[in-house]
Formats: C-alpha cells, sequence, structure tokens
C-alpha cells in the first residue's frame, strides 16, 4: 500500500480504460476465470451456448468460443437483440450465457431482459464485465446501479464475486439453478483471494470469512477483498473486525445477515463497489430495520454522482473504496 | 395438425369468419379493446393456422411445432380467436377474456396461454426472441419454422432493426415475419408517426425475401404463405401485409379513431349481424 504523499510527489496514472486486471500490483491472480469456467462446464452439458454483444474478448467468452467456436454466438453491437436472442434459445432448451458490460445490460437493454428472460422465466445466465466503478472510462462504462436495477427485477438472481476463486464455482453453480441469473464478472488477470479462506460459493448463501469484535463488514464483489485488507490493517491498530461475504445479493440470505449484524457491540459497516442507492447497503439496512436489528450502523459505496474519469486507484481513493480509506472510514467512526 | 383438404373442414373465409367473431364475442365481455386489429388481421392468421402452421391442438408445446410469437401483444384478441377457433384453447373460455384469473389477459404473456410463446406488450420484443429460436431450431435441426407477427408501428423501434439484420446476417430461412400495415398507431397514421416507407425496397436490401400483399385477400395471402415457404435462398422471409382496420363491420372500418375502441353494448350485435351479413355470397 502506497502512503498518500503530496501531490507532486505521485506518479501520473494513466486512465483505466477497459481494463485487462482489477488486480493491485504484485497481487497473486488467474486468468480468464470465467471463461476457462465456461469451457469446464459446457464439456459436460451440451446445453450451454455463448453469446456476446461485440464483446467476447472483453468478457473472457473468447476463451469459450476457440473451444466451442459453433456453440458461440456473435451477435453484434446490438445489446436488444442480444437478450431477446438469448431468450429465444432458452425457450429452445438451451442455456446461453450471455456477456457485454454490466452498463449495457443494466441500462440499455433492461426491458429486453425484463420482458423477454425474467418475465417469461427463460434460464439465462447474463454475465458482466465493468461492474460498479472499474473502469475509468467515465459514466458511459461505469455501471454503478447495476445491482440496483437487478435487484429490483422479479424473478432475477444477482451476483457479485469477489475474486477468480469464486468465479469460477458460480458458474457451474448458476448452471444447476434454473432460471434467470445476473452475475458481474472480472476479466483478465483476476485476483485471487478467497482460496486462502476455506471458502466454498453457495448459491443465495453469505458466509463469515473472518471474526471481530469491534466492526463487522458486510460486503460482496470486490469490497470483500478491500474489507479483508482493511481488517489486516485495522488489526495492526487493535481493531478488531470480521467479514461477512454476500456474494449473493438476492436472495439474500437474511439469516446469515441478521445472525452476525445482531451479535451485540459491533459497528455494521457494509461495503459495495456499487452506488449507496438500492444495493446491497440498502438491502442490509432494511433487512435490520425490519427485523427490529439496530446495530450502529454505516455504509461504504459510490456516491449518487456521475462519477469521474481518470486512473482506478485516484477514483477508489476519491469514492472512499479503496482499502486505504476503508481503514480511514472505520478508524473515523470509530473515535 | 392442420388439414384443409379434408372434405367437410371449414373454408379459410369460414376460418376468418369465425377468428372475426370470437374477437368480437370477447370485445362484448370488455366492451374495449383492440378490436379493429383483430378484424384486420384475421385473414392472416386464418391462413397461418390452418393452412401454413403444424400444430397438435391437443399439446400446444409439441416439439415438432411451428411456433409463433405474437410481438404486438395488444393483438392478444385476435391470437385467442384464433386459438379457440384452433382447439388450442377451449370456446368457453371466451367468456373470461380479460377478467381478474383470466389465462385471456389483454395483452399476451407467455406465462398466461397456452399457444402463447413470447410475452409481448412492449413493443419490438418479438423479431429479436424470433432469432433466438431461428437459431436454437437449426441447432436442434429441427424443421419447426417460426412464424411472428407484428405491426407497422413497431418498425419504430430500433430493436426491430437489429434483429432484421441479425435474421438476414445468420441466414434464418426458418422465419417467415409478417408485418400487420394498418397504418395506425396510438397517435395517429403510423406513416406520420415515423415513417417507414418504401418498406419493401428497405427489407430487401436487409437481405429478406420480401413479398407485399393485401392482407384483406385470402387468396393472396395464401399465395404468399406459399411463395415464403417455397423460397429456396437461405434468406429470412417477411410479408408485407396492408390490411383494414375493422375490416368485415363496415361501421367499425370507417370509425376514424379506431386503434382502441370502446363499442356501445348495443353496437356489438350490430357488429356480429354486418359480419354475418357481409359473408353472405
Amino acid at each position: 500500500m502506497k502512503s498518500a504523499g503530496t501531490p507532486s510527489a505521485k506518479p501520473r496514472l494513466t486512465t483505466s480504460a477497459m481494463i485487462a486486471s482489477i488486480a493491485a500490483e504484485g497481487q497473486r491472480t488467474k486468468p480468464a476465470p470465467f471463461g476457462h469456467a465456461l469451457v469446464e462446464l459446457a464439456r459436460s452439458r451440451e446445453d450451454v451456448v455463448g453469446m456476446t454483444a461485440d464483446l467476447g474478448k472483453y468478457t473472457d467468452l473468447h476463451i469459450f468460443a476457440q473451444a466451442f467456436p459453433d456453440r458461440y454466438y456473435q451477435m453484434g453491437m446490438a445489446e436488444q437483440l442480444l437478450f431477446a436472442a438469448a431468450s429465444g434459445l432458452a425457450a429452445e432448451g438451451f442455456m446461453p450465457f450471455a456477456t457485454t458490460y454490466a452498463v449495457f445490460a443494466s441500462r440499455r437493454a433492461y426491458d429486453f431482459i425484463h420482458q423477454t428472460i425474467a418475465e417469461e422465466d427463460r434460464n439465462v445466465k447474463i454475465a458482466c464485465a465493468l461492474p460498479g466503478l472499474t473502469s475509468g472510462y467515465g459514466p458511459s462504462h461505469q455501471a454503478a446501479e447495476d445491482l440496483a436495477l437487478f435487484r429490483a427485477m422479479p424473478n432475477m438472481t444477482v451476483i457479485d464475486p469477489c475474486d477468480a476463486y469464486e468465479i469460477e464455482q458460480i458458474v457451474p453453480a448458476i448452471a444447476a439453478h434454473r432460471g434467470p441469473v445476473y452475475m458481474r464478472l472480472l476479466r483478465g488477470q483476476v485476483p485471487l483471494v478467497l482460496d486462502e479462506y476455506n471458502y466454498r460459493f453457495e448459491l443465495g448463501k453469505a458466509a463469515s470469512l473472518r471474526d471481530g469484535s469491534d466492526v463487522l463488514i458486510i460486503s460482496s464483489g470486490i469490497m470483500t477483498m478491500r474489507a479483508l485488507e482493511a481488517a489486516q490493517a485495522l488489526a495492526d491498530d487493535r481493531v478488531s473486525v470480521g467479514v461477512l461475504h454476500v456474494p449473493t445479493i438476492k436472495p439474500l440470505d437474511t439469516e446469515a445477515i441478521l445472525r452476525e449484524a445482531g451479535k451485540p457491540g459491533r459497528l455494521v459497516v457494509v461495503a459495495e463497489n456499487h452506488t449507496v442507492i438500492g444495493g446491497l447497503g440498502e438491502a442490509v439496512a432494511t433487512l435490520l430495520m425490519r427485523s427490529g436489528v439496530h446495530p450502529a450502523f454505516r455504509q461504504i459505496g459510490l456516491p449518487d454522482e456521475f462519477l469521474a474519469a481518470g486512473a482506478l486507484p485516484t477514483l477508489h481513493d476519491r469514492y472512499g473504496i479503496s482499502t486505504a480509506e476503508v481503514k480511514r472510514q472505520i478508524k473515523e467512526w470509530l473515535r | 395438425m392442420a388439414t384443409p383438404t379434408l372434405p367437410n373442414a371449414p373454408t379459410l373465409a369460414q376460418r376468418g369468419r369465425n377468428i372475426r367473431r370470437n374477437a368480437l364475442l370477447m370485445g362484448e365481455v370488455q366492451g374495449q379493446g383492440y378490436i379493429a386489429q383483430a378484424l384486420d388481421i384475421a385473414d392472416v392468421l386464418a391462413v397461418a393456422y390452418f393452412h401454413a402452421m403444424r400444430f397438435r391442438a391437443e399439446d400446444p408445446a409439441w416439439e415438432g411445432r411451428d411456433r409463433f410469437l405474437l410481438s404486438n401483444g395488444h393483438y392478444a384478441i385476435a391470437l385467442y380467436a384464433a386459438l379457440i377457433e384452433a382447439g388450442i384453447i377451449p370456446e368457453a373460455e371466451l367468456e373470461t377474456y380479460g377478467f381478474d384469473e383470466s389465462r385471456l389477459p389483454m395483452s399476451g404473456m407467455a406465462s398466461y396461454t397456452p399457444g402463447m410463446e413470447m410475452s409481448g406488450g412492449s413493443l419490438g420484443l418479438g423479431l429479436g426472441i424470433a432469432v433466438g429460436m431461428a437459431l436454437g431450431l437449426k441447432r436442434k435441426n429441427s424443421a419447426a419454422r417460426i412464424f411472428t407477427l407484428f405491426s407497422d408501428g413497431e418498425l419504430d423501434e430500433g430493436s426491430k432493426w437489429e434483429a432484421i439484420m441479425s435474421a438476414a446476417h445468420h441466414k434464418l430461412d426458418n422465419i417467415i415475419a409478417i408485418v400487420d400495415v394498418n397504418n395506425q398507431q396510438a397517435d395517429g397514421p403510423s406513416k406520420q408517426m415515423l415513417g417507414f416507407e418504401p418498406l419493401v425496397d428497405k427489407l430487401e436490401a436487409f437481405g429478406w425475401f420480401v413479398q407485399r400483399v393485401d392482407g384483406n385477400d385470402l387468396d393472396a395471402v395464401v399465395g404468399a404463405f406459399d411463395a415464403a415457404m417455397a423460397h429456396g435462398e437461405a434468406k429470412p422471409r417477411m410479408i408485407v401485409a396492408d390490411t383494414l382496420m375493422g375490416k368485415g363491420v363496415p361501421f367499425l372500418e370507417q370509425r376514424e379513431k379506431n386503434h382502441f375502441i370502446r363499442v356501445e353494448p348495443h353496437e356489438w350485435q350490430l357488429a356480429l349481424s354486418a359480419l354475418d351479413a357481409g359473408d353472405q355470397p
């Protein structure tokens, strides 16, 4: 972790456009976990087909295309078509994995997913790269609200994976689940974190990754990675932080969340790579209110504004979702 | 399976009249609806269900069936009328149309009704679904075809053109699409909303086999379906059907604003009588 330093001492960072890795320098990674897991799945399931809208290479679906060229559908840069056609293929008994960027699935093609996939209950798996703030290209490619939109869609299962280890388990798990799924995707060189936590992904289940007596961080996606790093750093400052990882945003594991958040004496912080509106934070807050569980509660997430373009480390610091900022905010709240 | 050649089988003209009658009876149940569209497309549906399509009335989900995708979900009243005539929906359900708990909601939805293959309502979805189904049928080496009906107003939607490009790109010769050009949208005449002519030239330029016919001339419609099914090129097929809103019921044909009509209680009997009168040789 680098220290803040003076502005002049900072290296000049270039724009993080369609990044090939969210990993920090020196972090352990695994290449294209989604693509490889899908190939593995397709070997045993002939109904699996891959579809994309001109973003095969940018969603790791090219790995699948190379292995199964005749089961790969390039639909062109036409997201409305992509999802309507995925519905049609599913109606004929196939299980399409349809990929694009999260912004295009959630914003441009929303009605097509709502009507042709969710309402018709088609067995389509939607896997989308650049979730939340994982591009510095600007709001056009920053899917700050994808989880809120898909949470609001009836019949949709919503998943926000943390790392490569989890993604490769999610692929067969959602194939075994009949029904539409939206999963966020990390592509390229994807961080490897959870293999060291004796963790197994289970659809609809949260997992306690770390115990702590002062603070409980409830997190999903890359914020679980950040939460674990921040918890380690805070331990050095004698702050004891637990981490509850909630990869399935919908349906929510209400039992695990109530059990953990109900333990007395801990500050509960929900951390998500998503706008603070409508995502995991508000889902947890509503659950706690509804259930009469009232811990001290804080949210770490993206602000309700159009996010800036630039370098991701800069942006993650600015919007409070870097490891250093998670740590700083928690210390401030404990003061 | 449709068997139009059997002796004593109803003629297509009788089928068309029965579809119109079923639609009017459903309209009467609610006192309102997209009646004029049902009347204009009845002949096309008669030819689709009783001349062209393979289906089993007792098994609407039969794997070998030709699929029918109703993209313009507000035409559900017309499709229900055809499905009743085809024996897929019992005639007794006609009087449930549009009421709570009915399998026949005003806008067509896949989860409600046997024989309804998609959820319409939001316009511009059907041809995209057809592309996926057509790809799927080819994957399965199925000889089944997809018939999909949409309205001229749907040509305003960009998604329609994505699917038009895609169907040609993938050489989906198992799609037979019918566009109902009745020149009527919610806000007025379709051609004044967003011009789409010259439609045949456009669709041909997009790589489709295109025919344009009077959609209320049964012989012409039969000829177009036959040519579409027999066509040899690896292209998707489009039938541009020019139709008359309210066809068969003169006072509805002449009603100026007939996109969504309300008919006074006493007028339904007049409409049915007009239909019968018009059917006399």
